[in-house]
């Protein structure tokens, strides 16, 4: 039970008990949904985005605890970002839970998602919601 | 919730005889750790493991004898075919089939569905006709004959079933009295309830309007006695894997009559008797839908592994299953804030819940770090999981070889989980 431990942080139970910034915005600049069909997990990403910077960015769905505080943590991450910066961070966080790498500067909290490059079968819930704000800002 | 967990649990007697230790040792795989923990394999609907006789029996078929089959003039295209011929023989006595010439090997439960569709399907279905399934069906039971009916201009009509996962008869009746229904296909046990149906008063209700029925019998060929004759459905389907046999290979059974008048599924060699180019003659029955080389060693080990599974009794796996699936209900009920999905009278050896709070996901994930496999997800039964407003469920699926004491495990690491997540 113990590595789970590495998994299940705090920060990651603390925040699919209450996720960030889980809701609707009513009109968003930009939105996706992310579906991953292998176990059915959904998440829908919306921003509201002015003059190249994230005023606003939430989501709704229904996932596990991974994809929940994955999702969570990445929109209190990037609200009040410039646009520019997302790319970066998006590779930044791909990197931290597929690769070995030592975790980048700027992910912050979201850092302790790192333990899921243990669980190949777990990564997917992990950057769904990324895909799915990716995919927004592609989508305008 | 403590003093709960203190309770002693008594391991549920037994009334039949089984040497469970000895049977164990056939499993080869059983032996493995998984993260340091001994397997404790609870994913048996999604897949079966495989007794050493089958996996030495494949072995054997590519070390010793292998070879094409209904074509060569050498030794070893002769010993291939009549291993591959024995093993339709094997399968035609297991259900009771009438004939060989009944039993079709396809590559699974899917290709058997998918065979029908199209090949019955797409000769007698047309615009305005329906086609019946259920509720709670396999997406590989759903969508072939969504994909008939967008072909054809057909309807699908799907039966409802209530919240213990029983379907409801009156519901289906009605939906056959259209006078439209050109085929019904329904699961004989559903892989996410658990659900056993009533295959035989189905098929009756169906024939009394002259509509031909498909049986998806592929989670419920390895738990009871299947009698073809006896539940008198016009076609049967079910795979090799998931009745502790190969991967790749399966089973449709049809009636000889509507195999006869059924054209071809897949063409080419194998399934000919003529070709000119001008004209083809198809092969007599069975060969007509076995086109192109099959999975022969695969079908040589499913035919082992149900000489192995008669060689211990259906009834006696079933009497065991039986009381794993009870003693699970149980120790699953002392579980707070644990809902258990299914709960059909007749029930295969398999349970699906989910837990408040805790997404079934996460649970799997622990549950395999304890060394115990489970499934979770969507089950692919997705329009199942609608109906009970879940986006997922964890499921735990028994197989000749599993124990109280893998229950046991199982519920410790549940009530650590709930510690975990609260």
């Amino acid at each position: 039970m113990n590595d789970l431990r590495d998994l299940y942080q705090e920060v990651i139970l603390d925040h699919n008990k209450r996720p960030r910034n889980f809701r609707i915005i009513s009109q968003p600049t930009h939105k996706a949904d992310g579906i991953n069909p292998l176990c059915g997990d959904q998440v829908s990403v919306y921003l509201d985005i002015r003059e190249g910077v994230i005023k606003d960015i939430a989501f709704q769905g229904a996932g596990c605890a991974i994809s929940s505080a994955s999702a969570s943590l990445m929109t209190e991450l990037l609200k009040g970002k410039d646009v520019n910066e997302v790319e970066y961070l998006f590779n930044s966080f791909h990197s931290v839970v597929t690769t070995d790498c030592d975790c980048p500067k700027g992910l912050g909290k979201l850092s302790v998602l790192a333990g899921i490059r243990d669980y190949p079968s777990r990564i997917k819930c992990a950057t769904l919601a990324w895909h799915a704000m990716r995919a927004a800002l592609e989508r305008s | 919730m403590h003093s709960m967990r203190e309770i002693p649990t008594m391991p549920p007697t037994r009334n039949y005889e089984l040497d469970l230790a000895h049977i164990r040792t056939q499993f080869p795989i059983l032996c493995r750790e998984v993260y340091g923990n001994s397997l404790v394999y609870l994913d048996n609907a999604a897949s079966m493991q495989k007794p050493l006789k089958v996996i030495k029996a494949i072995s054997d078929c590519y070390s010793n004898y292998y070879s094409n089959i209904h074509r060569g003039v050498h030794l070893l295209s002769t010993l291939s075919t009549a291993a591959y011929e024995r093993a339709r023989k094997i399968v035609q006595l297991f259900i009771n089939a009438s004939s060989m010439q009944e039993i079709i090997f396809t590559s699974g439960t899917t290709e058997s569905i998918n065979l029908v569709a199209s090949s019955l399907g797409g000769s007698t279905v047309k615009a305005g006709d329906e086609v019946v399934i259920t509720g709670m069906e396999h997406h590989s039971n759903i969508v072939p004959w969504q994909v008939l009916c967008e072909r054809t201009g057909a309807v699908l009509r799907v039966v409802p079933f209530n919240y213990r996962g029983e379907l409801i008869i009156h519901e289906y009746e009605r939906l056959l009295e259209s006078g439209r229904v050109k085929l019904v296909a329904f699961v004989h046990t559903s892989n996410a309830l658990g659900t056993i149906n009533p295959v035989k008063i189905l098929v009756e209700i169906a024939h009394a309007r002259d509509i031909p029925v498909l049986v998806d019998g592929a989670q419920a060929i390895a738990h009871s006695a299947v009698d073809v004759r006896e539940l008198d459905c016009d076609f049967y389907a079910f795979s090799g894997h998931k009745i502790y046999g190969p991967s790749g290979v399966g089973v449709l059974y049809g009636k000889r009559a509507l195999l006869e008048a059924m054209p071809p599924y897949q063409v080419g060699g194998d399934m000919i008797k003529i070709v000119t180019f001008e004209k083809t003659q198809y092969a007599e029955l069975p060969n007509k839908f076995e086109a192109g080389t099959p999975n022969i060693a695969g079908v040589i080990g499913l035919g082992v592994a149900l000489e192995w599974l008669q060689n211990i009794g259906i009834e006696i796996i079933k009497a065991h299953e039986q009381t794993l699936l009870e003693y699970t209900t149980d120790q699953l009920s002392r579980v707070p804030g644990l809902n258990i999905l299914g709960t059909a009278c007749e029930k295969a050896p398999l349970v699906a819940f989910t837990m408040k709070g805790i997404h079934p996901h996460d649970i799997g994930t622990i549950l395999d770090r304890e060394g115990i496999a489970i499934r979770a997800g969507h089950q692919c039964a997705q329009p199942t999981m609608e109906r009970y407003g879940v986006p997922a469920m964890a499921r735990v699926s028994f197989a000749i070889y599993n124990r109280h004491e893998e229950i046991d495990a199982l519920v410790k690491t549940l009530f650590k989980i709930k510690e975990l997540f609260k």
